[in-house]
């Protein structure tokens, strides 16, 4: 079994984003909604639909990293969008624009999510941790100490999205195989092919994981 | 003031192959320091060293051009054509111009359309989203005009012309040494068939892009840009703006990915800047997915006629191929390369034509010619041994005439396991396996023109600044390794820049040439630092300088190695700062070899009920004159066996010939390999000592390439004991092959 709930590879070809970035009326993928601004005013809202925001930039409150952090972004911007244009956090990077290729991955309360999928208003009220969170040049996540360590990078344009495939899998389990390993990475595409050093990068961190190694810094979700 | 030396060259032997080495006597100038020869020990070139800039690597904080954000800068964005050929009678820009947000706006000179997906206007805002708005509102007037899609129609006399009233077949390239047809009269046995390859495009995942910035007050353009040549891309620029060279600045820290597809000064570059001069603040333009695979380069297809003939003592008497592919508007489909040299043979004759079809541009790409040559060379070599009744690798040796590649072949077939995996019997049931071999070949000696300064700084530490970029070889590495071996230094002494045309001039990093180009160029200049620390402890030491030597982070007396001084303590009398020397590249010695051979095993297993073939193992047997880091040396092996894999089963480019539009241009309808995919690979490398430089290091990205798909065609069809003629080899393919579709 997968240890990995992502979703696979291959998805619809129309994304939720652009769904509601196209189809603006249409509610219910999202729980929120782009509605006229007169509309909004009055609080007329579609059925199910308990929030109106948009289209206009909007305050709200994220907490990446373990910092709560207030920014003003229109409600069609993404997690990603949010994290590299508006953050400042550019570790994290956007390459296919349509959750195929895993470069985008951040933690969402602890799970690997493609943050070029989601909505930056969705990640309210959750833990995002980015690579950024995970650790730094000069104390590095176990993780991203056993990729250098094994050359687990090549161009590194990849890797802070493997990093976090890698990091969470681990987290939920320590013990992981190769073949979950493999699985865990599955939606991460490395064009350069360092996959091989990946899996040697991932089993060594796995070999020497332990709870005093895991990093106190890094955001936990509440689960 | 040239001096001779007699070097120690070649091969050593290896487990059940014999060694080849020879004295060859060099000129080098007289400050150049000896060429490393066999037998030299050295103590950080040849160890394993992570590569330097891992850590901003894992951690996300090296910043890529992507990741450049200014104050004030806008964002481009660029409209396309979506028709594959038009005229542009009108383009109108002004309610794009009136959006609020949007600072620029731009018509592309270039007034005809050839591909669906060319560049026709491009405009600048305070945020993506309004860019990308703002493209909405752009009206362009187009007259469509005929176009063609599809190769085999291009090369009709009633097809649409993409250019002008000129024919669609290219000018013929032609090569022939002996005499071809008696060759093949003379021949034992001969075969004839015709393999094909599918267009690749790069998928580097930075797409292409840049950050310009004009500085009013100096006339200065400054270019943040993935680039694999940022000096390439300051004269491009110098010339489209008309500055001079030294009134551009190119800066690429790091570079994700290019294989081949980031020469010079491409499109969004040039909009970028000139967007950024209409607007007087920075602008950054990096391509959305769907434009980097329809407009940034390609791998050409081809169609490859392909002739041999054998004697009866299994020796090749004929080669011939006539083929011709296409590169959309763009030329480069040759792959006659493997054909003219990696197999010994009295008539070769070759015909390479291109064919124009209104898609996007080829450019270079890993290799450029040779994985497709070499894979129908490789499976015509099969089909040929198959009908002499020669043991496929047998058949090889027996043609290749390469020492190096001779050594290879053994270690090789021996961690294989080759007699006993070609010899098995096949698999009654459902899952089939097979195995092939292939023959690589590349020429990455580098070339001159790199200078490069080092520098000893007051705190004992030292650094290396070349005009150089990372690709992702691991560039910075390789040069502080280098610098690090000759003065003497353990690694995190040694600090490596690169990346900015304000440092010495390097070569672009493509044709495998950044490493054999720049390492010379850094000892040399190591080198002559390394004689001024020298006099500055002679004193210190009561020594002659001719008398010292560094090492182990000490400066000492060659002949008592316990005088000794700390490097740092000898950087701290240092007049100023620091000291620095600079290194030039010699021109290429005349050493040992100066090409690369190389071959790959592999084996698959192909599932006869689904077409699904998966790649159990390769084994890669690789030489690039001397390995400095065999732990990146690896990682670009591997990587270049998994875009191997990529090519052979999964990759291609589709365009709908109905509409002329490429039909998968994202990153999940474009088939790549992923980690599910990845079988085992192990990597061997025969280490030559080939005098050519004074580091004798050679390429490795390119020549690890050139042989995968092919050696997997061939175990594809030795698994279902059919010839798999036609690349990506897809379950469809094969099951049609089996007869079951």
């Amino acid at each position: 079994m997968s240890t990995d709930d992502r979703k696979p590879r291959r998805i619809p070809a129309i994304s939720r984003r652009s769904f509601i970035k196209g189809a603006g009326a249409v509610a219910a993928a999202a729980g929120l909604v782009r509605v006229p601004a007169a509309a909004a005013d009055q609080k007329v809202l579609p059925a199910g639909v308990t929030e109106s925001l948009g289209p206009a930039a909007e305050s709200i409150e994220l907490k990446i990293n373990g910092q709560v952090t207030r920014l003003t972004i229109e409600p069609r911007v993404t997690l990603l969008r949010a994290l590299r244009e508006h953050l400042g956090l550019t570790g994290t990077k956007l390459v296919c624009d349509r959750g195929a290729c895993g470069a985008c991955t951040v933690h969402l309360d602890c799970k690997p999510v493609v943050s070029c999928m989601m909505l930056a208003m969705d990640a309210r009220g959750h833990d995002v941790t980015t690579i950024e969170g995970l650790g730094t040049p000069a104390k590095m996540h176990p993780v991203q100490a056993a990729f250098v360590e094994a050359d687990a990078l090549q161009c590194g344009f990849c890797t802070p999205g493997l990093v976090m495939s890698v990091a969470a899998v681990l987290e939920r389990n320590p013990a992981a195989t190769i073949d979950e390993i493999k699985h865990a990475t599955a939606g991460n595409t490395c064009r350069c092919g360092t996959y091989t050093h990946v899996f040697k990068a991932a089993l060594s961190a796995a070999k020497s994981w332990t709870s005093k190694t895991a990093p106190t810094s890094r955001t936990r979700g509440d689960a | 003031m040239s001096r001779r030396v007699t070097l120690k060259l070649g091969v050593e032997g290896h487990a059940g192959a014999e060694g080849v080495t020879r004295d060859v006597t060099v000129v080098i100038p007289d400050d150049e320091p000896t060429p490393w020869q066999l037998g030299d020990r050295l103590s950080i070139v040849g160890r394993e060293t992570p590569r330097v800039d891992g850590p901003l690597k894992a951690t996300g904080a090296a910043h890529y051009t992507y990741d450049i954000e200014l104050p004030g800068m806008l964002y481009g964005a660029i409209l396309r054509s979506p028709r594959p050929h038009a005229r542009v009678r009108d383009i109108d820009l002004s309610a794009a111009k009136r959006l609020a947000g949007v600072r620029a706006a731009l018509e592309i000179d270039d007034r005809e359309i050839r591909f669906a997906g060319q560049e026709v206007a491009a405009v600048a805002a305070i945020s993506t989203d309004i860019a990308s708005d703002a493209l909405k509102l752009v009206k362009v007037d187009y007259e469509t005009m005929p176009f063609v899609a599809d190769i085999d129609a291009a090369m009709t006399d009633s097809s649409p012309r993409v250019f002008g009233t000129g024919s669609n077949i290219g000018r013929v390239g032609t090569s022939s040494v002996g005499n071809v047809p008696r060759g093949l009269e003379q021949a034992a046995s001969t075969i004839e068939a015709t393999y094909t390859t599918q267009v690749q495009t790069h998928v580097s995942l930075e797409t292409h892009g840049a950050v310009a910035s004009f500085d009013s007050a100096t006339g200065e353009l400054t270019v943040w840009c993935s680039t694999q040549g940022i000096f390439a891309v300051r004269d491009d620029l110098a010339v489209y703006f008309n500055l001079p060279p030294d009134k551009v600045r190119v800066v690429c820290e790091f570079l994700g990915g290019g294989f081949g597809s980031k020469f010079g000064a491409t499109p969004e570059m040039i909009i970028a800047a000139r967007l950024a001069k209409e607007a007087g603040v920075p602008v950054k333009v990096m391509l959305p997915r769907g434009d980097e695979h329809r407009a940034t380069g390609n791998r050409p297809s081809s169609v490859q006629a392909v002739k041999l003939g054998v004697d009866s003592a299994g020796k090749l008497t004929a080669i011939d191929l006539v083929q011709h592919g296409t590169g959309g508007i763009g030329g480069g489909a040759g792959s006659a390369g493997p054909f003219k040299s990696i197999y010994r043979c009295e008539n070769i004759r070759t015909e390479e034509r291109n064919v124009y079809i209104n898609a996007g541009p080829s450019s270079a790409m890993r290799a450029p010619g040779w994985p497709q040559g070499c894979f129908a060379l490789e499976l015509a070599m099969d089909e040929m041994a198959r009908n002499a009744g020669i043991d496929r690798l047998e058949f090889r040796r027996r043609n290749s005439d390469n020492p190096v590649r001779a050594i290879e072949y053994e270690i090789g077939a021996r961690a294989f396991g080759w007699s006993e995996k070609s010899a098995a019997k096949k698999s009654s049931g459902a899952l089939k396996r097979g195995v092939g071999v292939a023959s690589a070949e590349w020429h990455a000696v580098g070339v001159s023109g790199p200078e490069a300064q080092v520098i000893a700084n007051r705190d004992g530490t030292a650094e290396v600044r070349v005009g150089t970029q990372d690709i992702g070889t691991g560039t910075r590495t390789a040069l502080a390794i280098i610098a690090a071996e000759e003065l003497g230094l353990p690694i995190d002494r040694v600090k490596s820049e690169i990346g900015d045309t304000r440092f010495l001039f390097s070569v672009p990093s493509g044709g495998s040439l950044s490493v054999p180009s720049n390492t010379p160029a850094v000892r040399h200049a190591a080198s002559r630092l390394k004689d001024k620390l020298f006099r500055i402890a002679a004193p210190m030491l009561g020594a002659e300088p001719n008398d010292l030597e560094a090492a182990a982070a000490t400066i000492r007396v060659r002949a008592n190695p316990s005088r000794a001084i700390a490097f740092a303590d000898v950087c701290k009398r240092i007049p100023g700062d620091s000291i620095s020397a600079q290194g030039e590249r010699s021109p290429n010695y005349d050493g040992f070899r100066t090409d690369q051979a190389g071959c790959q095993f592999a084996e698959v297993e192909v599932d006869t009920e689904t077409g699904i073939v998966r790649v159990v193992r390769v084994v890669a047997v690789h030489d690039a004159g001397r390995i400095i880091d065999p732990l990146t040396a690896r990682s670009q092996v591997n990587g270049g066996v998994m875009m191997g894999i990529g090519f052979a089963l999964f990759e291609d480019r589709r365009i709908d010939p109905a509409l002329g539009i490429m039909v998968n241009p994202t990153m999940d309808d474009y088939k790549m390999l992923g980690s599910l995919d990845v079988p085992k690979i192990d990597v061997t490398f025969v280490e030559v000592a080939n005098g050519v430089t004074n580091t004798g290091v050679m390429g490795l990205g390119e020549v690890a390439h050139v042989a995968s798909a092919a050696a997997i065609a061939c175990a594809v069809s030795d698994a279902i004991g059919v010839p798999m003629r036609s690349l990506p080899i897809t379950p469809d393919l094969v099951l049609a092959a089996l007869g079951h579709a």
